[in-house]
């Protein structure tokens, strides 16, 4: 019997999350070079229709681990399944989305059963018969090719692009769909979820806008973000930035582009003082063009800008202005 | 409340890093400071102290120039710290480092446990829930409020899109604090001088070694990472600069 990899997907509501594509993506191209088999599971209540849907991917089997307690994602139940399900099919490896409900159960259920998860990773490496992940380190100044010691069952994450989803192989025929009643002691669910919410509307919608000019913590007080702006008039653009900016209150959180913020995809997206980490890369990678002055040539951002400009933003962004007020006269 | 803070020691922000020789690990000739994250999660426990009473205890483990992390968290108001001090704690895994705490903290009986919610270097994301797990207790993760109840406390869970969501939680729990839940405090100058008598237990890693096992995940290879994407540089004066981008905004991006 070849090794199974077991992939876990995600939904909310009973619907699945898009970027559980990416994992089966991920899964398939691992499973492929090492000879392995891919089969999937999804967690939750009334997940049937979302279970199907992954059924139509190359997968060997799909597992629909239902149960009432699981109506509500709370860490506790959600891992309480998965670790029984676990246990009793003993996948050789595990591999999930990293997204935000990811994060919070999944080094929980890898603990319960005494492992170590290798979160957050980019992609993988065959080395001879052994595995590697890689995983950004030090805020994506550095890579980290990372091997599991230890025994099965193996645990890893991987970060939201890490593999496009639009890749997953779909199946000649849908796989069989397995309903497994996970058996969760309500009880035991020690937290109480209440409902998702959004704060108050949002007054800039920049998923609009065509030219967006962003500020980072390069831009060093809050006084400086005038220079920003001004750029940003000058082109007809928006003014954005990044989560420190926002968490400092010298912009608007409705102004913050990333994981936790808008995803913006405009014509044009200046990063001034940006160092380019992934939650923030997220929310603006679909940008067109996208260029980036930053002082430090090594900051990850260049690794996405089609334009680069390494250097002081405080000299070369009054130059901007000028050249381009110069232009539009 | 008694509340026990996770801080970690990483390199400045700014700092520019090199690969040491063997290429496993950074040259640790750089300056360091408080993971960001923690430095928001110590600030939570001052504030929730000042407004229920108790005690906040900090914690970190590292070679003996982490330290400075804990004098500056009891300089900011701090009650007491520990210390784990060995260079090897650096280099254990995130399921290690746990274990490591909570032998630390064994006898001790606190309400809740903060941590960040991840790490600027290794930005594994998990130390606090591995923790919670081994403790039996209950955590909530990307936390961007508290609020104490009759029973427990009710957090804010940052989510994904602009998300949110209020999930209710008995204690003892740990939580996994998100930068920007609260606005960051200075140590004052009578906060330095006050630091200096506070208490700061050192444990040995021979301690804890009894609780940690063999590393799970291993750092084959630390790496600059290949460009997949081709930036063109645009260099000169900042005027010749400006001049350049504005070509390419007309002539490419069109969007002049
Ligand atoms: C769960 C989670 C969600 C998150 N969500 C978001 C999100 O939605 N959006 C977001 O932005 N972040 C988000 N973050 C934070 C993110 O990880 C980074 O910490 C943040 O994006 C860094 O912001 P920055 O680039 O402005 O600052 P830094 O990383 O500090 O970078 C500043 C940059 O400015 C450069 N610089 C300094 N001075 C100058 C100068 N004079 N001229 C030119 N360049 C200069 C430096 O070289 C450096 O590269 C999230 C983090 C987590 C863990």
């Amino acid at each position: 019997m070849p090794e199974t990899i077991l992939v876990v997907a995600e939904q909310h509501a009973g619907k699945l999350n898009r970027v559980s594509w990416e994992t089966v993506a991920g899964a398939q191209a691992i499973a492929a070079e090492m000879g392995w088999q891919v089969e999937a599971a999804l967690a939750g209540n009334g997940i049937a229709a979302a279970a199907a849907e992954l059924a139509g991917k190359k997968v060997g089997k799909v597992y629909a681990v239902e149960s009432p307690a699981l109506a509500d994602y709370t860490p506790d139940g959600f891992a309480a399944a998965l670790k029984q399900f676990i246990t009793d099919k003993k996948p050789h490896l595990v591999l999930m989305p990293h997204t935000y409900q990811v994060r919070d159960f999944a080094p929980k259920l890898a603990t319960s059963l005494g492992r170590c998860l290798i979160p957050d990773c980019i992609g993988y490496k065959k080395d001879g018969n052994r595995l590697l992940f890689t995983r950004q380190m030090f805020q994506g100044k550095f890579a980290a090719d990372v091997s599991f010691a230890g025994e099965p069952p193996y645990f890893a994450t991987f970060q939201n692009g890490a593999f496009r989803g639009d890749k997953a192989e779909a199946g000649s025929a849908p796989a069989p769909v397995e309903t497994i009643t996970a058996k969760v002691d309500a009880a035991a669910i020690r937290t109480k979820p209440h409902e998702w919410f959004k704060e108050a509307k949002q007054a800039v919608d920049l998923t609009q806008a065509e030219i967006i000019v962003s500020v980072g913590r390069g831009i060093k007080e809050q006084k400086n973000i005038d220079l920003a702006k001004q750029l940003a008039d000058s082109l007809g653009g928006e003014l954005a930035a990044s989560r420190p900016i926002c968490d400092s209150g010298w912009l608007p959180m409705d102004r913050q582009v990333g994981s936790s913020g808008q995803t913006v995809a405009p014509k044009l997206y200046l990063a001034l003082g940006i160092s380019g980490a992934i939650q923030r890369i997220v929310g603006m990678k679909g940008s067109r063009t996208i260029i980036a002055v930053n002082k430090d040539a090594e900051a990850p951002i260049f690794e996405i800008a089609d334009y680069g400009v390494v250097g002081n933003l405080f000299d070369v962004v009054p130059a901007l202005i000028e050249e381009v007020k110069k232009a539009k006269s | 409340m008694k509340i026990l803070v996770c801080l970690k020691q990483v390199p400045q922000k700014d700092a520019p890093l090199k690969l040491n020789e063997a290429g496993a690990w950074i040259r640790e000739d750089v300056s360091y400071e408080v993971n960001e994250p923690d430095a928001y999660a110590l600030e939570e426990a001052l504030r929730q102290k000042e407004k229920h009473g108790g005690e906040v205890v900090v914690i970190t483990a590292g070679p003996a120039r982490a330290q400075q992390v804990l004098r500056e968290a009891l300089a900011k108001g701090a009650d007491r710290a520990i210390h784990l001090e060995d260079a090897a704690f650096v280099s254990l895994d995130a399921i290690n480092i746990a274990r490591a705490f909570a032998a630390a903290i064994k006898d001790e009986t606190f309400d809740l446990i903060f941590t960040g919610l991840q790490s600027d270097d290794y930005g594994y994301a998990q130390t606090g829930v591995i923790l919670a797990e081994l403790l039996g207790w209950p955590h909530a993760t990307i936390i961007m409020h508290i609020e104490k109840q009759d029973s427990g406390i009710r957090v804010k869970r940052e989510l994904e899109a602009g998300y949110f969501q209020y999930v209710d939680i008995p204690l003892p729990a740990v939580l996994t604090i998100q930068s920007g839940i609260n606005k960051l405090r200075y140590a004052t100058l009578i906060g330095i001088k006050q630091a200096k008598n506070k208490p700061l237990r050192k444990i040995g890693l021979s301690e804890v070694q009894s609780a940690i096992g063999g590393n799970q995940i291993k750092i084959e290879k630390l790496y600059v990472p290949q460009k997949s994407k081709k930036t063109e540089m645009i260099e000169g004066a900042p005027a010749e600069i400006a001049k350049k981008i504005v070509d390419h905004l007309r002539n490419d991006v069109r969007v002049l």
